[in-house]
């Protein structure tokens, strides 16, 4: 069970919480310039690391607010907790086989 | 040729004192080239390579596994074997599978306990049991064995399930294939490995793989563990870690790995003669050969690579199965355990050429890959000795995700991710 640090309400249990995968996807700017392979790429094509992962989460059973968090999917420590909008904080490269 | 196991065999090993059993497989060192490396030593890695030799006569094959053979996901599954899908792309390929599983002892002469006791999929609305009907309606056409059940007849094929007073999770239907049920995952990885060694595959247990040579958007061979290997045609079938390789090879997929857990009871006598499921309360359960309840729960929400999953899945599992089951309420769980499955974005797995020549990929099978191990690898290793895929795996491409022509199973496959 994560524990997971909310920036607003402090440390509460995963279950309070929903995932909205990975961070900082940017949204095609001229969508309408976009080939298929592209919007295939946008739409489909994950980070799905194993290693430092940064990705989105929100507190939905509780102050219902979103929040980027850097997270290890192999160790599940969470390395940080950052706001929305915000550059991902310095990290140590983690990754694994 | 190796010895066949026979009742003549078991009599004069017995007369031994079973001490002159031979090795089931051969343990070799891994040669400098091959013509096909088959990366993963699972299930459809195994039956890959054993079709390869049989149907496409290649012998200069090998497989590698980075642990030991049937030790991924394999061993780790709730052994359950169904083809009742709802698209026709699906319902091809799992009903293929399911052919092949019903001849499978005998062909690889090993009993892989193969048991056809059916599988009930329950209806707990009346939008449950439309759906459940739907379904049965596109098997029948699709020519696979599917009837639907009402309650009555759910509680004449399954006893103790329990439908006094409806319950938290009334039970108003089902939908039952009889030819489903069950196979020990164990022997279904050992069996394949047996057959395929007989043919001349290596296997090559404890042998990561590092990374691969690519010239010219070509695959020259890969660095292990066990040194440089040179190979014409390498096929990955890594499961969970399907895009650690990927990115290796220098891809990408639309695959996210999430941590899918099970449990086993302690075991007691005969009590429960099918597969149960359920998706909407998210319980299935089925005894095994040994007495043991097995119960699979369900994915954890977010990425995860270790195999072990979050307990407010289990909970929530346990809880939908003493609902429906008040007899199993005081059963104690012996151990529980977690493997990693690549979900794809439409619940259907990838069987493909990838943009490297002579590279391929057979993932994405998320939570129900284990039915599938014999037609998974029967086309996949079509689509790898004739570099073309089978017309059965034809739809499950890594262009589906580019052209949109997606297989949307969410609804037949067992487990909401």
């Amino acid at each position: 069970m994560l524990l997971i640090d909310c920036p607003h309400c402090g440390p509460r249990a995963e279950i309070e919480f929903s995932y909205g995968n990975e961070a900082h996807i940017a949204r095609p700017l001229q969508p309408e310039a976009l080939g298929d392979e592209d919007w295939a790429d946008y739409l489909f094509m994950k980070t799905n690391r194993k290693g430092v992962m940064l990705e989105r989460w929100v507190h939905s059973h509780g102050c219902r607010r979103w929040f980027n968090v850097a997270r290890d999917t192999l160790t599940y420590e969470i390395l940080a907790v950052y706001p929305m909008g915000a550059k991902p904080p310095k990290l140590p490269e983690r990754s694994y086989l | 040729m190796r010895t066949r196991y026979s009742v003549f065999s078991l009599a004069r090993n017995a007369f031994r004192h079973h001490r002159d059993w031979p090795k089931a497989w051969r343990s070799p060192e891994p040669k400098t080239s091959y013509d096909v490396v088959i990366v993963g030593g699972g299930g459809h890695g195994l039956a890959t390579a054993y079709y390869l030799a049989k149907e496409h006569k290649l012998t200069k094959v090998a497989v590698l596994e980075r642990g030991w053979l049937g030790g991924g996901n394999t061993g780790r599954n709730t052994t359950i074997v169904r083809s009742n899908y709802l698209w026709d792309e699906s319902a091809a390929l799992y009903e293929h599978a399911m052919k092949l599983w019903e001849g499978l002892s005998q062909d690889l002469n090993y009993n892989v306990m193969f048991s056809q006791r059916g599988v009930l999929n329950l209806a707990h609305s009346q939008h449950d049991l439309r759906e459940v009907s739907r379904r049965v309606n596109a098997n029948r056409l699709n020519g696979i064995d599917s009837e639907v059940l009402d309650a009555e007849g759910v509680k004449h094929y399954c006893p103790v399930i329990d439908l006094r007073g409806g319950g938290r999770y009334p039970v108003l239907g089902a939908s039952l294939q009889r030819r489903g049920g069950t196979a020990r995952h164990d022997a279904v990885a050992w069996g394949y490995a047996r057959a395929a060694d007989a043919l001349g595959v290596d296997i090559i247990q404890e042998c990561p793989v590092e990374g691969f040579r690519i010239s010219n958007g070509r695959v020259q061979g890969l660095q292990t563990g066990k040194g440089y290997i040179e190979a014409r045609k390498i096929g990955l079938v890594p499961s969970g870690h399907a895009s650690v390789l990927a990115e290796r090879a220098g891809f990408r997929l639309p695959v996210t790995s999430l941590p899918l857990q099970a449990l086993v009871s302690e075991p007691v006598k005969p009590v429960l003669g099918c597969v149960i499921m359920s998706g909407a309360v998210h319980a299935y359960v089925s005894q095994s050969d040994k007495g043991e309840l097995v119960i699979g729960a369900g994915v954890d929400k977010y990425v995860g690579y270790g195999q072990r999953g979050s307990l407010p899945v289990t909970e929530e599992t346990l809880g939908a199965i003493c609902e429906l089951f008040p007899i199993f309420r005081r059963m104690r769980m012996l151990r529980n355990w977690g493997g990693i499955v690549d979900t794809c974005p439409d619940a259907s797995p990838i069987i493909s050429k990838t943009p490297v020549e002579g590279l391929y990929i057979n993932c994405g099978w998320g939570t129900g890959g284990f039915k599938a191990t014999p037609g998974s690898g029967n086309v996949f290793a079509h689509t790898i000795a004739t570099d073309r895929p089978h017309a059965i795996n034809a739809p499950f491409s890594l262009e589906r995700f580019r052209s949109g022509y997606l297989i949307d199973e969410h609804g037949a496959a067992a487990v909401a991710h």
